[in-house]
């Protein structure tokens, strides 16, 4: 199997504080990865520091064994990361389906056929099968604005996977997501990573979500990697289960 | 040609609204062509005019309403194109389409050269090299006599001709004026329903998600503020032959404020807002003329109020009424 | 400030300080004096300008027009209520800092912040135009002249000639910083301001009772703005258009100082009133102004936190 993102000793420091302090993993091939960890022990500044959201203080980041750090966050979507936001982040003001074409649009022809071309960017079609995939058909046409929570966690998340990325970074997937709902999110990542072999990473509080959803679980505390395996490996970890129990 | 092809694309809902647009535009034009029929000299010049400024208020809305950044430079892009026309076709004897062309070409190249720096470093700096190149650009058409004619200006610059046909008259160049903006406002309406103008709205209203989303921010934020400031060096192209004598005073920093507050009080972000704007602005002012300076009072602070209320501008008031009138519909487009 | 007709360009380029015979040193001095003064009076506007705008995001526009204003109310409240003019200083000032402290913050800023910075931001733009349209239709289109408070003898002093007024506004301008930075610094009052100029959220969290402390900071801008006002109307009597290049100076002099404290608005105001001085001296009239402009290009591209602020991280 290969790896595909290598993150090694990352660390991010802000004055004194030491949001990410030496963290080191691989992500392989066609994995859901999760990693968990109580508020503030720096799962979204790691994730920021591997997207380029902020440089990191020290470390490394390696796309397919190539180093990438640093490199600036539409560069990194266009080597095909993908990414959502721990808080909800669609554009309120396009519809379901514009929302998606844009989430693909930077990703093929060159800006001129993107002015002179048609309005969807030859988008239309996958927008379309996105929208299906994630069950949205009866809001395509809706301002993205208008739709429920979950029902925006769920565009969120169809916005990651239009450009038909290999790597996507879900912060929080779960987070105000009702039961209904979740069960349906969980099915469609699950799906999506068996069809498109896209390979994941979730930060996630839900325990149950990840435990069910990933292959692999880090485990941080305090900016640091307290544990990495496998779910049932977590689960009888008795550093995390300290960790968890002693917060 | 536009409108066929957009029919045929299965996206509504905004998609509705943007042929609303084409449409206004169109009618709008056509009727503008024979309004000023026994009008007067003086009627027309005030129409032609209003064009004249929806044109720079277009590239600011572009600028300011779709890709959110603030430019303090609008009037002295429209000086340096109004310049530019004035003197290519006075002291060189070139034609007014060639110097047309070139203005908004220097226009943009001066916009590229000018948000590269600014916008490497913060997005709201732009504001402030922009007012610092706004007052340059006024003390070098005041100083630079031998070439601007200072405060004394440069005046008898013709009126073009199309297609062989003079636009002398008031009537005939409000005819090719029209002409020009309706281009113009099509232009930026294909623009904006193009796969830019959605990277446009992104910059504005999450620029942080859009690069996460693979939408070079640098490029789309430097295009709008040229393609913004192209429109304002177009703008002053059709300026200095409307009024046929050009001198620096409306191109200060405090007539880019204008500007700004027009692009706000049309409707920032909506593509009918600029002619609102402008009309609140330029037409108002003129019909207003006999109550002396209390015109820019009234209208700065009608503005502030409008801001208050609705900072979405009389386009946005609009279409709030119209929303709130067939409520039980489904809401569609913001 | 002496006038000159526009040189030929290439007199304007040649160094003046080097090559120069003909402006002695005593010459120099006096312009550097002359710009120390109203650097001192930039720095007050400028220092007002920041401090509201790191409580409230308020970008003020229109803070060229309140230090132009104060003064033209001042000889209103003398010309259309005959007061003597000591009295008429005291309720133009009062009905500023009512007008355009409190009545700005509550009018303006509280109903516009919610719909984000730019709004404000172009609202402050229209007050401008408004306050300044006002002054010339409500009161006058012409320069007027302003009463000064301050001697006005120029003194000779080991063969250097310096202007009285000139240093006696330095004093006056700097006592009132002093003052301002005493009262951040050395009071409990003071250091809750600036808390919440700091950062108002955890302010909050602290207890500070912010709205009020934004609203000090509102009244501390109209009265520095006020004895700007009257510090400068003397000197370049009183216009409605005073506001223009006044307003720029603020933003550059809070700009090249680091848009963030007391020191860096105070520093950016002096350094940009001894180059707008010597620029007019020794450079050109007619483009004295583009001086100070270039230097806040040069600053913004080069050092974009300022000569004295701290650069930011950014976050998401």
């Amino acid at each position: 199997m290969r790896t595909v993102l290598e993150v090694e000793g990352l660390k991010k420091h802000f004055g004194g504080i030491r949001a990410v302090d030496g963290v080191s993993f691989a992500v392989e091939e066609g994995e859901i990865l999760g990693i968990i960890g109580p508020n503030g022990c720096g799962k979204s500044t790691l994730f920021n520091c591997i997207l380029g959201q902020l440089s990191p203080t020290e470390g490394r980041v390696k796309l397919d064994g190539e180093e990438v750090t640093g490199l600036a966050p539409e560069a990194l979507n266009r080597r095909g990361v993908s990414r959502t936001f721990q808080l909800l982040q669609v554009f309120p003001e396009l519809t379901v389906r514009e929302n998606l074409i844009l989430a693909g649009q930077e990703h093929q022809g060159s800006m001129l056929a993107r002015l002179l071309g048609p309005r969807d960017a030859g988008l239309g079609a996958a927008a379309e099968r996105m929208i299906g995939f994630f069950r949205l058909q009866h809001l395509a046409d809706a301002r993205a604005g208008g739709l429920s929570y979950g029902q925006q966690k769920l565009l969120d998340a169809a916005m990651a996977f239009m450009a038909g990325p290999r790597l996507v970074l879900l912060d929080e997937p779960a987070g105000g997501v009702n039961l209904t709902m979740l069960g349906d999110l969980k099915e469609r990542l699950r799906a999506m990573n068996a069809e498109a072999g896209a390979t994941f990473v979730v930060i996630e509080h839900n325990m149950d979500f990840v435990m069910s959803l990933c292959s692999r679980v880090v485990v941080m505390a305090e900016g640091r990697v307290l544990a990495i395996g496998t779910p049932a490996e977590i689960r009888a970890n008795p550093a995390v289960i300290d960790a968890y129990l002693g917060h | 040609m536009s409108s066929l092809a957009s029919a045929t694309t299965p996206s509504r809902g905004l998609m509705r609204r943007i042929d609303g647009v084409f449409l206004t535009l169109v009618l709008g034009a056509a009727i503008l062509w024979f309004v000023p029929i026994g009008m007067g000299r003086y009627g027309t010049y005030v129409l032609s005019l209003w064009m004249v400024m929806s044109i720079a208020v277009m590239g600011l809305n572009l600028t300011l309403g779709y890709a959110g950044l603030k430019s303090l430079a609008q009037a002295a892009f429209m000086g340096i194109g109004a310049y530019t026309t004035a003197l290519l076709t006075t002291k060189l004897g070139l034609n007014w389409y060639a110097s047309f062309l070139l203005s908004g070409a220097g226009c943009f190249a001066l916009g590229l050269v000018l948000g590269f720096p600014a916008l490497r470093v913060k997005a709201h700096y732009l504001a402030f090299v922009t007012l610092a190149f706004s007052t340059l650009v006024w003390l070098v058409l005041r100083n630079e006599q031998w070439l601007t004619g200072g405060v004394f200006g440069l005046s008898n610059i013709p009126r073009p001709t199309f297609f062989g046909l003079k636009t002398d008259g008031a009537l005939a160049f409000h005819r090719f004026t029209l002409v020009i903006t309706l281009i113009l406002a099509l232009a930026l309406w294909w623009m904006i329903r193009s796969p830019w103008g959605r990277a446009f709205l992104a910059l504005r209203e999450n620029p942080i998600r859009a690069a996460s989303l693979g939408v070079n921010i640098r490029t789309y934020t430097l295009l709008a503020f040229a393609i913004g400031s192209a429109y304002a060096g177009f703008a002053g192209a059709l300026y200095a032959p409307l009024v046929e004598f050009i001198d620096p005073s409306p191109f200060a920093l405090s007539a880019s404020f204008f500007l700004l507050l027009m692009v706000v009080a049309g409707g920032s972000g909506y593509q009918l807002g600029p002619f609102v704007g402008a009309l609140l602005g330029v037409v108002l002012p003129e019909w207003l003329r006999f109550t002396g300076g209390i015109y820019l009072i009234v209208f700065a602070s009608i503005v502030v109020m409008l801001l208050i209320a609705c900072p979405q501008g009389v386009i946005g008031l609009v279409e709030r009424g119209w929303l709130a009138l067939r409520r039980p519909g489904k809401g569609g487009a913001a | 400030m002496v006038t000159r007709q526009p040189e030929p360009l290439r007199a304007r380029l040649r160094l003046p300080f080097l090559v120069d015979q003909e402006k002695p040193m005593a010459e120099f001095l006096a312009y550097l004096i002359a710009g120390l003064a109203t650097g001192a009076i930039y720095a007050l506007a400028a220092i007002g300008f920041t401090l509201v705008w790191q409580t409230s995001q308020t970008i003020n526009f229109a803070q060229g027009e309140f230090v132009m204003l104060p003064a033209i109310l001042v000889l209103a409240s003398a010309q259309f209520l005959g007061l003597p003019m000591a009295m008429a200083v005291l309720v133009g000032i009062v009905a500023f800092i009512l007008l355009f402290g409190f009545g700005f913050k509550k009018v303006i800023v509280d109903p516009m912040i919610r719909h984000g910075v730019l709004p404000l931001a172009i609202a402050t733009m229209a007050l401008s135009i408004v306050m300044k349209e006002g002054a010339k239709d409500g009161f006058s289109a012409e320069a007027q002249r302003f009463p000064s408070f301050l001697p006005a003898e120029t003194i000779t002093f080991a063969g250097i000639s310096i202007s009285l007024q000139h240093v006696a506004i330095i004093v006056v301008a700097c006592l009132a910083i002093l003052g301002l930075q005493w009262f951040v610094t050395g009071t409990r009052l003071g250091r809750q301001m600036q808390a919440t100029a700091q950062n108002p959220n955890v302010a909050l969290i602290l207890g500070i009772p912010v709205a009020q402390m934004v609203m000090l900071t509102f009244l501390i801008n109209a009265g520095l703005a006020a004895l700007a006002s009257v510090l400068i109307s003397p000197i370049y009597l009183a216009k409605f258009s005073n506001g223009e290049v006044i307003g720029l100076f603020a933003f550059i002099a809070a700009i090249v100082g680091g848009f963030n404290q007391v020191r860096g608005a105070l520093a950016g105001g002096l350094i940009v009133g001894v180059i707008d001085s010597l620029a007019a001296a020794y450079i050109s009239t007619s483009y004295r102004l583009a001086v100070p402009l270039v230097l806040l290009v040069v600053i913004i591209l080069v050092k974009p936190e300022g000569l004295f602020g701290r650069p930011e991280e950014r976050r998401v």
